[in-house]
């Protein structure tokens, strides 16, 4: 069972129900994706799958066979360069615990992947099945304002 | 054995005691000196001079041992310490910190098991009683009721002072010139002709010194790092998921386990593990208290294997049914469960006439229920008990494991992690004795205890249950009296039962939130009525003011309209303190009150005094055909000093979110003596569609530095409500509101 992740194709042992979010967490080691619920309802576990927002916990392995994966680890690609989401992340101070974030960027990224100049009931809709227990929601929509920004100019 | 403790314990009154060839300084002024825990592990080439730095050739180090749950606590203790250091932010790394006596909380000293801001005599004896009993044990390295601030704010200045003079006569000596012609800047000590001595050069050297102490601390005026914004030390990790969190931690040779215990927290009677012994990976079941923990390969294999055991489970040693904690709170408002009277100015009891107002409220039970899930990572030997997790009470954690495993307290070493959230969370201790029996069980393999979201649910200790009867006097436009009587579980006395403590004395929580509201009625009494027999509960983010403040606030506001006066006038005239007048004209100017808001739409306003604070919050709502919809918020606080504005401005807005969002739609129910709720489909807290905008101003009045991650919630439930009341003319009395309007 082969997929690709962040560029890398890995074989994958885990049987055919397990999520995704466990192979990535458990078998490749990729820490930064979140386990936060399990039943699709806090996005925690946000991935690109096949360049769209999926949540991991809700791919098992088994129907994933030649998929592309992106995790939060290789969203900006290679280096020390900040995808422009995360720089906007990061001017805005979004993070309080942080735990939700990695969900959040790989979301708001895909949003504004398909969507460079969302309205603000486009990220409402968006972002709303993304939670934030320590409740940065002002900071999350006023980071993808930015975000929005930096990528048009 | 610790070096340290063979040598003098005068070092650490005036702080000089040599180490292996070095020096550690312990300049720290607590009340009670205790051993500087840094101070086993120094090497020769390093200097500790204190418990808060460490310089080596490496580096430097700053250690902050108050938990980081979210609430930047790492980077406002380092940047206390760099201001006096003269350290810029990219200069150290930082460290949690092991358990130890030296991180004693004066905040929780001071405010007294971390409630209170200025003790009455009551408060006081909800101190001596049982929370208080339970951690009035020396050396309470706690982080919790907002206390972490006012903890540090001097005590790491005076550190990095100390650390910072030591450096320059460490400079002085080398170079043969008077302290008084050295400067420092940008980790080092520079001489007149501008040469500059790296303070990782000057290590050994300090550490031969003895450390300068007494250093006055720099006016405000001066502060480089404290109250300006600065980029978060942790924000850049936290932003490309690099953070590393109890749940993502590993061991080399670790098995996974998940616990499945009584979701009715009684005894477990009988269980059938055979199916999930035969599914793959699973290395087997042990039994804990109350339940089973299932080991795996693998986090996923131990969750699924779990969810195959069936299980026999004993009755809940509380009322089954959640009409039955209903009814148990209702009957409570009697002499003899009368818990303490918090407030009587006047004679409220004597109001009458024909302007009287009745009403009566209700709070629910909700859960904490922070992102990350409950983990520990645990390794039991014969020698010693390894514990990596988040945790807010460090030192609790090490006697706790000891007793489940038998070690002396000294032998369990405590790693703390950034949290995934608390809120209050992780100031219990299932996860930590679950992980500890399993661990004690397998000695020698490291344990990975993961909970699945579903029993951390389950064993959640919710925020308290409560009720509240309101009787109110009004006469030619004013209110005249306001009687307060609250029945709710008390919060304390549960917490302090788990940890050994005996329960009963005044438990100030049952009143808080409404007896500290400072307004000068003149009669106004707040009584707390103890009520038994209801599930356990444990302390929620802002405790008793999250309910109080729901109850007094939107009382009052209904008094007010009863009066046919203006809730922010009538506010006003009653407020008797300058901090919070000004707190409350602050938000009602940014709100712009008075204004006509248009139709279906309305402005509520709160103010509540918790922990100390001031913050008064205005809600814009409007009923539309969706639903309401809050449109903005407007949230004005005064925790006096402010040591990073930009954390503040988040916080506020979080508790905000986290106030309103449980209002509206939040709530743990019991049937059969479990929790209904068991995942964030039933219990989320506020989605970003359903956020508002939320303006946030700080006012720096209040002369003491008091925290700022409680008191933004209490007043947010009632602004929330009054503002429906506004635009709708429905009064919510009891939350959650989806109870009885909708939200768009
Ligand atoms: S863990 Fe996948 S959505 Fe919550
Ligand atoms: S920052 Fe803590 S859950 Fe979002």
């Amino acid at each position: 069972m082969k997929i690709t992740v962040n560029g890398t194709e890995h074989d994958v042992t885990a049987e055919a129900d397990t999520p995704l979010l466990w192979v990535l967490r458990d078998e490749l080691g990729l820490m930064g994706t979140k386990y936060g619920c399990g039943i699709a309802q806090c996005g925690a576990c946000t991935v690109h799958l096949d360049g769209f927002a999926a949540r991991a916990c809700q791919q098992p392995i088994g129907s994933l066979e030649g998929a592309d994966v992106v995790t939060i680890e290789g969203l900006a690609g290679d280096g020390d360069t900040l995808h422009p989401v995360q720089q906007a992340w990061v001017e805005t101070q979004v993070a309080q615990c942080g735990y939700c974030q990695s969900g959040q960027i790989m979301q708001a990224a895909s949003l504004l992947a398909d969507d460079p100049a969302p309205s603000d009931a486009t990220i409402d809709a968006t972002m709303s099945g993304n939670l934030c227990r320590c409740g940065t929601n002002v900071r999350i929509r006023q980071a993808i304002r930015l975000a929005a920004d930096k990528m048009g100019a | 054995m610790s070096r340290l403790k063979t040598l003098s314990r005068r070092g650490f009154l005036i702080g000089t005691t040599v180490v292996g060839g070095a020096v550690v300084f312990g300049s720290y002024l607590v009340a009670r000196p205790h051993d500087n825990p840094l101070a086993d592990d120094v090497t020769d080439r390093q200097a500790t001079f204190n418990p808060w730095v460490k310089i080596g050739p490496e580096g430097i180090t700053l250690i902050t041992p108050h938990a980081d749950l979210g609430q930047g606590t790492t980077h406002m203790q380092a940047i206390l310490l760099a201001e006096e250091m003269d350290l810029e932010l990219d200069q150290f790394t930082t460290e949690f910190g092991e358990p130890a006596a030296a991180y004693y909380n004066r905040g929780f000293a001071a405010e007294g098991a971390a409630v209170m801001a200025a003790l009455t005599p009551l408060e006081a004896a909800t101190v001596r009683g049982p929370m208080g009993a339970a951690l009035k044990v020396a050396g309470i390295q706690g982080t919790g009721g907002s206390t972490a601030a006012a903890d540090s704010f001097e005590k790491l200045r005076q550190a990095g002072a100390s650390a910072r003079e030591t450096l320059k006569l460490a400079a002085s000596g080398r170079a043969g010139i008077a302290v008084d012609q050295l400067t420092t800047e940008r980790g080092a000590v520079v001489l007149p002709d501008g040469t500059r001595l790296a303070y990782t050069d000057l290590a050994a050297e300090a550490g031969a010194l003895e450390p300068v102490q007494d250093v006055p601390l720099r006016p405000s005026a001066d502060w480089r790092l404290v109250g300006q914004p600065t980029e978060r030390l942790d924000i850049l990790d936290k932003s490309t998921g690099r953070t590393v969190y109890g749940i993502d931690l590993v061991a080399e040779g670790m098995v996974h386990a998940t616990v499945v215990t009584n979701p009715r927290r009684g005894e477990m009677l009988g269980y059938d593990a055979a199916a999930a012994l035969d599914m793959p990976g699973v290395e087997g079941v042990v039994e804990v208290t109350n339940g089973l923990a299932v080991l795996a390969d693998s986090t996923w294999r131990a969750f699924k294997a779990a969810r195959a055991i069936t299980f026999n489970w004993g009755p809940a040693p509380y009322h089954t049914e959640q009409a039955d904690h209903w009814a148990e709170v209702a009957a409570s408002f009697t002499d003899d469960r009368l818990n303490a009277t918090w407030r009587d100015d006047g004679d409220a009891g004597a109001a009458g006439g024909d302007d009287i107002i009745e009403a009566e409220y209700r709070a629910p039970y909700v859960a904490h229920q922070p992102l990350e899930p409950l983990n520990a990572l645990v390794t039991v030997t014969d020698e010693a008990v390894e514990i990596a997790t988040g945790h807010q009470l460090p030192r609790f954690v090490q006697s706790i494991a000891a007793g489940i495993t038998g070690h002396d307290p000294d032998q369990v070493r405590f790693d703390n992690q950034y949290a995934g959230g608390s809120f209050g969370h992780r100031l219990e201790f299932e996860h930590i004795k679950r992980a500890c029996e399993i661990a004690n069980q397998r000695r020698g393999t490291p344990i990975k205890l993961t909970y699945t979201r579903e029993e951390d649910f389950a064993q959640d200790f919710p925020r308290h249950i409560a009720m509240a009867r309101g009787r109110g006097a009004v006469a030619q436009g004013e209110v005249r009296a306001l009687d307060l009587q609250i029945a709710g579980a008390p919060v304390f006395a549960s917490q302090g039962s788990r940890l050994g403590a005996a329960a009963g004395g005044p438990d100030n929580q049952l009143g808080a939130g409404a007896y500290s509201a400072p307004y000068a009625l003149p009669d106004f009494r707040v009584r707390g009525y103890a009520v038994p027999n209801l599930a356990p509960v444990s302390s929620w983010r802002s405790v008793g003011a999250s309910v109080g403040g729901f109850f007094l606030e939107t009382f009052l506001d209904e008094l007010i309209h009863a009066a046919g006066a203006d809730p922010v006038a009538e506010r006003l005239r009653l407020i008797d303190d300058p901090v919070a007048r000004d707190v409350l004209s602050a938000a009602a100017e940014m709100a712009g009150w008075g204004r006509d808001p248009g139709p279906n739409r309305g402005l509520g306003v709160a103010l509540v005094r918790s922990f100390g604070v001031d913050v008064a919050e205005i809600a814009e709502v409007e009923q539309t055909e969706q639903g309401l919809k809050i449109h903005k918020v407007w949230a004005v606080a005064d925790p006096g000093p402010v040591i990073d504005p930009v954390n503040i401005e988040n916080h506020i807005q979080g508790g905000v979110v986290w106030g309103m969002g449980h209002a509206m739609s939040c709530e743990i129910t019991y049937a059969d003596g479990m929790a209904q709720q068991s995942n964030y489909h039933q219990h989320a807290g506020m989605r970003l569609r359903q956020t508002p905008e939320i303006a946030v101003r700080v006012l720096q009045n209040r002369a003491r530095i008091a925290g700022i991650g409680e008191p933004p919630v209490p007043p947010a439930p009632p602004a929330l409500a009054n503002a429906i009341f506004a635009a709708t003319g429905t009064r919510l009395r009891e939350m959650p509101f989806n109870k009885s309007v909708t939200f768009a």
